[in-house]
């Protein structure tokens, strides 16, 4: 990582032509404004100091419990959110300053997002034909017959049938309709899709279609994925490597296999142990820690480690002093004093 | 709500032919909602009835509507003045649909300027927010605050009341309504997910705002302009009943109204204020209602 804060925020080449993603120290304050003055009295940190690298073709997975902040960094990654500080290099570019035109010129339709809600994520104004035509006219992206051709290959991708084209959204179900969202971000052909909470609003049988088209259509199209969810068994499910978040910042990022049978941060210890597991008759019920008090706010969060509120492992040095998050073991980073 | 299972085979459609049918437009449901609305229907039949007849005055009406006749004043009703006559006796029927034209083209007039600038202003404020959104909503507020009737008089007093200016200053006092119910939609539409996705694929500012969001605003637009126009008309009465509206000889309903404000008319006419008052209200009713059936029919959420 510190090869990255030193780079020179305009320099558009890097070494590392592996990542697609690097993510370097991205903060998302939200200013608390009060009076009739609309003086800025605080700010809500959302996204705290965010570093990861993503892979070609790889799925991220970001998990976290509610409130901290893993939408927010979601749409601060596809900036939807303008940066309070930090870099975000795509392929290279860094795109955490660019202007609206400039993105719109260069990678725009590289990066597309897949949203939680799938009855408000369709205008239900449009048909199907204009939402998926949208982005093609937007980026002048095929011509005549070809787009009629696109729009039958998306449809035939996601499992629609054409003739359905002229439907609207509210005549489809809220998987279907998911599946509509994934037609529109494939659009443009993207290399990065930011799934937020894309399963979360669908029923359980539902989110395994879903989540096994996603995983189709990646090996299909070499896409790279980022799958923010709050749900352990779903992110276990698709990812290749997960961080898991708290108060805004990564407390542990690693390969799935070592995120779930081997976790280091008490954090994460705290949050697989909350997934309910099936075990042999007779076994000893696995252990369940419990973590006391709430999620303090993010407008005013702990000093030192932010989790030390409710660590059961937290010393006198987790108040005071931030826990560097560096690489303990190989792939393998953590953000905590026992380490 | 009927839906549709879209991953079905071609082998099933051919099976089932009726899928194949092509699924009806917006416009189609959108007519046939609002056909199922009867009161809106009885509304708009009698919105364009009056309309209909207010454009053809000249050839309808039975006599000139300047034409006075002091000798048959404040007759009742009648084979030759069908609704009665005025207190100079020009016939009130011929004065009522002359009346319509005037009174219906400065309520529809001054509505559509209101809920232009109303739009314009909301949008620009709900979309953009932060600077933008404080300094056009104080502005708002500085105008509501005025007491709009006070405005009126002095506004009409320097610049007279022809038409014209009758319509630029209802439009002038009446948009700030549509104005902060257009920021509020905006406000809570901006961040919805579609809004959002479409900021994702680089859709530019214009654009969503056009196809995305205003489209998605415009039920309460509309019923607040349908609520403009039953406003309009009656501070046009309001107005012309301390003698600033339209100026007699022209007809206007308000002037007719405020003409036969008068005690001795009233008890030995009252058919001359009836007539004038109960075509107000008939028409502010039949525009509320059509702006309720617009508001459902506008809806993709109502149910058929």
């Amino acid at each position: 990582m510190s090869t990255l804060t030193k780079k020179d925020s305009n320099s558009s080449i890097i070494t590392d032509s592996d990542y697609i993603l690097e993510v370097n120290d991205l903060k998302k304050h939200f200013p608390v404004k009060a009076g009739i003055l609309q003086r800025n009295v605080g700010s809500v940190k959302a996204v705290d100091g965010l570093s990861f690298k993503v892979k070609k073709g790889e799925t991220i997975g970001i998990v976290g419990e509610s409130g901290c902040g893993k939408s927010t960094a979601g749409r601060t990654l596809i900036r939807l959110y303008e940066p309070t500080a930090g870099d975000i290099f795509f392929k290279g570019r860094n795109i955490s300053k660019m202007s609206e035109s400039e993105l719109r010129r260069t990678v725009r339709k590289d990066i597309q997002m897949v949203f939680q809600d799938p009855y408000a994520s369709l205008n239900p104004r449009k048909t199907l034909k204009s939402i998926l035509l949208e982005p093609m006219k937007t980026h002048n992206m095929y011509k005549g017959k070809e787009r009629e051709d696109k729009l039958d290959e998306l449809l035939d991708r996601v499992g629609f049938n054409p003739l359905f084209i002229n439907r609207y959204p509210h005549e489809f179900s809220g998987g279907q309709r998911q599946r509509i969202g994934i037609a529109r971000a494939l659009t443009l052909n993207p290399d990065l899709i930011i799934a937020d909470e894309a399963v979360s609003a669908l029923d359980v049988s539902i989110q395994a279609q879903i989540i096994n088209l996603m995983k189709d259509l990646q090996e299909e199209m070499g896409l790279t994925y980022v799958f923010i969810s709050h749900d352990l068994s779903v992110v276990r499910h698709i990812s290749d490597r997960v961080g898991v978040m708290y108060l805004g910042k990564i407390m542990e990022f690693a390969p799935k296999k070592d995120i779930y049978e081997e976790p280091l941060h008490p954090y994460t210890q705290a949050l697989l142990s909350a997934v309910p597991t099936p075990r042999k008759k007779g076994a000893a019920p696995r252990e369940r820690i419990i973590l006391k008090g709430d999620l303090p706010s993010p407008a005013n969060p702990p000093a030192g480690c932010v989790f030390h509120t409710r660590c059961p492992a937290a010393t006198a040095m987790c108040s005071e002093k931030v826990p560097e998050f560096r690489e303990v073991k190989k792939d393998h980073f953590v953000a905590c004093h026992l380490y | 709500m009927s839906q549709v299972n879209p991953e079905i085979s071609q082998k099933e459609l051919e099976l089932n032919p009726n899928l194949m049918e092509k699924p009806d437009t917006l416009t189609k449901i959108f007519i046939r909602k609002f056909m199922k609305n009867k009161l809106a229907v009885v509304g708009a039949i009698f919105l364009l009835a009056i309309v209909l007849i207010s454009i053809l005055a000249p050839i309808i009406s039975p006599h000139p509507y300047d034409q006075q006749n002091l000798l048959a004043k404040l007759q009742p009703p009648s084979a030759d003045y069908w609704l009665g006559t005025d207190r100079y006796g020009r016939d009130i029927f011929t004065r009522l649909i002359y009346g319509g034209r005037v009174s219906l083209l400065v309520a529809f007039g001054s509505v559509l300027g209101a809920i232009v600038i109303g739009i314009t202003v909301g949008a620009l404020a709900g979309y953009f927010g932060g600077i933008v959104d404080a300094v056009l909503m104080r502005f708002v507020d500085v105008i509501i605050s005025i007491p709009s009737i006070f405005l009126l008089i002095t506004i009409v007093t320097i610049f007279g009341s022809s038409l014209q200016n009758l319509i630029i200053v209802f439009a002038l006092t009446s948009w700030t309504g549509t104005a902060r119910l257009v920021r509020g939609e905006f406000l809570s539409l901006r961040s919805r997910e579609f809004v959002l996705a479409s900021k994702t694929v680089g859709t530019k500012s214009y654009k969503i705002i056009f196809t995305h969001i205003l489209p998605n605003a415009m039920g309460p637009i509309i019923v607040a302009a349908t609520l403009l126009v039953g406003g309009v008309i009656l501070s046009e009465a309001a107005l012309s009943y301390l003698g600033l509206g339209i100026q007699p000889p022209t007809a206007s309903w308000g002037n007719m109204l405020q003409d036969a404000q008068n005690y001795t008319v009233m008890l030995t006419a009252p058919w001359y204020p009836f007539f004038p008052g109960f075509l107000i209200l008939l028409t502010v009713l039949s525009v509320n209602f059509i702006g309720d059936g617009l508001r459902d029919a506008l809806d993709p959420k109502t149910l058929e």
